[in-house]
């Protein structure tokens, strides 16, 4: 706070503040307590998910606290069936990153960097797949694969084209939000200096466009490492990780779940944790 | 090359060698993922508008009839979930909204040094699976958990029960249960936006209202809240549009009597034998109904230039 308001008047508005501070008081606090409940709210899932991992369930679900067991951690892959569903989900994850990365990127490029017509019609057709139900595009591509390679040839390459389709729409958003935000005067500048225009991309454009789509591909991977209703209409009989998932709610809900929910929170929070650092060191070494 | 002799000024040297990539450049790099597009949404989109009129079994295959019959089936005997899909949905994108706010506000207004790792906070469930983080309620709202006791406790439970929120003794398989997990689910991406615009609200803005003499709330209703207009846009179109296509937490939180469009157009294409026209029938309109929502809302709302 006090690193904020420094700007200019910073001793002509401490005593302003001073003069309104049992109101000013109350309404920072009721915000803060909505914040704080609203926090809670949203994190406590979370710490269900970490605290139900270590129980050892009564039934077959595993959805009240019985007693502590560290049994789900020491073998998360006691149900193959779980451990193989998580590997369908990181292959179609990373294969469709890399294609709804690639492709998308190059219309970012071609949206920010080039002029031609049509350019609204093709802005629609990529708002719509980010504005459409799931459910419809998961029916309307279940109808074209039926009608197509039938019901048999279902399986991962088919989860794979539906999650490239609405990866892509995601990725240009946000690839095009970083070159759009580019100083161009850079490349005109390489240009100056006579880079071809290969060597103007290669060493000026694609270093400062980077982070655009690295964000990109951790965006795709994120939603279709996750994306249960799109999958569930193109799978056939494969069986990705949510979809198995939502079977349990079925047949049994084992701690294994919780053990796995629990590593993919705190394996995020330790690439933040490490990415944080690596920035601050960097950061400290320029000064 | 040979337009070079046509050049009228040595000057426009780079001109001739410029303009025909300027031509071809785009649309090589458009057209892999516009096909992609086109095949595997558009088209299928398209098909599926021509399935919904369609009869047939699978045995025989499905023939263009121009049955429009499978309209008004999808439409009368589904009544209930249209109403649910849409109660649910608009429901959760204005709790959403009002939860949401508050929240933004104070991180991009009081958030000081905090900030990013408030905002991370915000985004960091979500990578844990969003089904394993609702099947989580189930625990959370337990008949023998702690919020069943306090709302029990409270005598809340009777209130909400009457109402029609809750049925009996349990929170769990609930209408009420159904919209906790969609305002969980989305609340992130209502918070984003909102904090987006919030966050550019310089908060000078602030001081010159109190400096004229408005209070707290004016200064809100007069200055802040007109310029996160975009963020509360944005936020409600992407709370709302995700939200009256889901299924999930109706069918993870809810009961036989809460059931929406997505559970009856999943259960027509995967498991009824035949049940694909009507299916279709039922994308469609609840298609055509999120866009004609969506574009009033936008519309009222005169910013067009978010698409």
């Amino acid at each position: 706070m006090a690193t904020q308001t420094i700007a200019a008047p910073a001793s002509a508005g401490a005593p302003k503040e001073r003069r309104k501070s049992p109101l000013a008081w109350a309404k920072q606090h009721v915000l803060l307590v909505v914040t704080f409940l609203v926090f809670v709210f949203m994190l406590l899932p979370n710490a269900v998910i970490l605290w139900m991992s270590f129980n050892s369930p009564a039934g077959k679900f595993n959805y009240t606290w019985n007693k502590f067991s560290l049994d789900a951690w020491k073998n998360p892959c006691s149900n193959s069936t779980m451990c193989h569903s998580i590997g369908l989900s990181l292959e179609i994850g990373v294969v469709a990153t890399i294609i709804a990365t690639i492709l998308g990127t190059m219309i970012a490029f071609a949206m920010v960097r080039h002029r031609f017509k049509a350019r609204s019609g093709i802005n629609a057709l990529l708002f719509l797949p980010m504005a459409a139900p799931e459910v419809v595009m998961g029916a309307t591509l279940a109808a074209l694969f039926f009608n197509t390679i039938g019901p048999g040839g279902m399986g991962f390459w088919t989860i794979t084209i539906a999650h490239v389709m609405f990866c892509i729409s995601y990725v240009v958003v946000t690839v095009k939000s970083r070159l759009a935000g580019m100083d161009p005067t850079l490349e005109r500048a390489a240009q100056d200096l006579y880079a071809t225009p290969t060597q103007t991309f290669m060493k000026v454009t694609l270093p400062l466009v980077a982070p655009g789509i690295g964000a990109a591909a951790l965006l795709a991977f994120a939603i279709s490492i996750d994306d249960y209703i799109i999958t569930v209409f193109t799978a056939g009989n494969s069986e990705t990780f949510p979809m198995y998932i939502f079977g349990s709610v079925q047949r049994a809900y084992p701690a294994q779940i919780d053990v796995i929910g629990s590593l993919m929170l705190l394996g995020t929070m330790a690439v933040i944790a490490v990415s944080q650092v690596l920035n601050q060191m960097r950061a400290a070494r320029k000064k | 090359m040979t337009t070079l002799t046509e050049a009228p000024a040595p000057v426009e040297e780079r001109a001739p060698d410029r303009k025909p990539r300027r031509n071809w450049t785009p649309w090589v790099l458009l057209l892999p993922g516009l096909l992609w597009l086109t095949v595997f949404f558009l088209i299928p989109i398209l098909t599926s508008v021509s399935a919904s009129v369609q009869t047939g079994d699978y045995d025989d295959g499905f023939k263009l009839t121009w049955h429009w019959a499978n309209y008004r089936d999808a439409i009368t005997d589904f009544g209930p979930q249209y109403y649910h899909s849409l109660v649910y949905s608009l429901l959760t994108t204005i709790v959403c909204l009002a939860l949401a706010y508050p929240v933004a506000y104070f991180i991009a207004f009081k958030g000081g040094r905090w900030k990013t790792l408030l905002m991370a906070l915000v985004i960091v469930p979500s990578f844990t699976s969003f089904l394993i983080r609702t099947i989580a309620w189930k625990t959370i709202l337990a008949d023998n958990g702690t919020v069943v006791h306090t709302l029990n406790s409270l005598h809340l439970l009777k209130i909400t029960t009457a109402l029609g929120w809750t049925v009996g003794n349990h929170v769990l398989a609930s209408p009420a249960a159904v919209v906790c997990g969609m305002v969980y689910n989305f609340l992130p991406f209502t918070i984003l936006p909102l904090y987006t615009s919030l966050e550019k609200i310089d908060p000078r803005l602030h001081e010159a209202g109190a400096d004229l003499y408005c209070s707290a709330f004016t200064t809100w209703r007069r200055i802040t809240l007109p310029l996160s207009m975009p963020g509360v846009i944005g936020g409600t179109l992407l709370t709302f549009i995700p939200a009256v296509g889901d299924y999930i937490n109706a069918q993870l939180l809810g009961n036989p009597n809460t059931t929406v469009v997505g559970q009856r157009i999943e259960d027509l294409f995967l498991r009824q034998t035949n049940g694909y026209p009507v299916g279709s029938a039922m994308s469609v309109v609840m298609m055509v109904g999120t866009l004609v929502i969506v574009m009033t809302y936008i519309w009222r709302a005169g910013t067009e230039d978010l698409l």
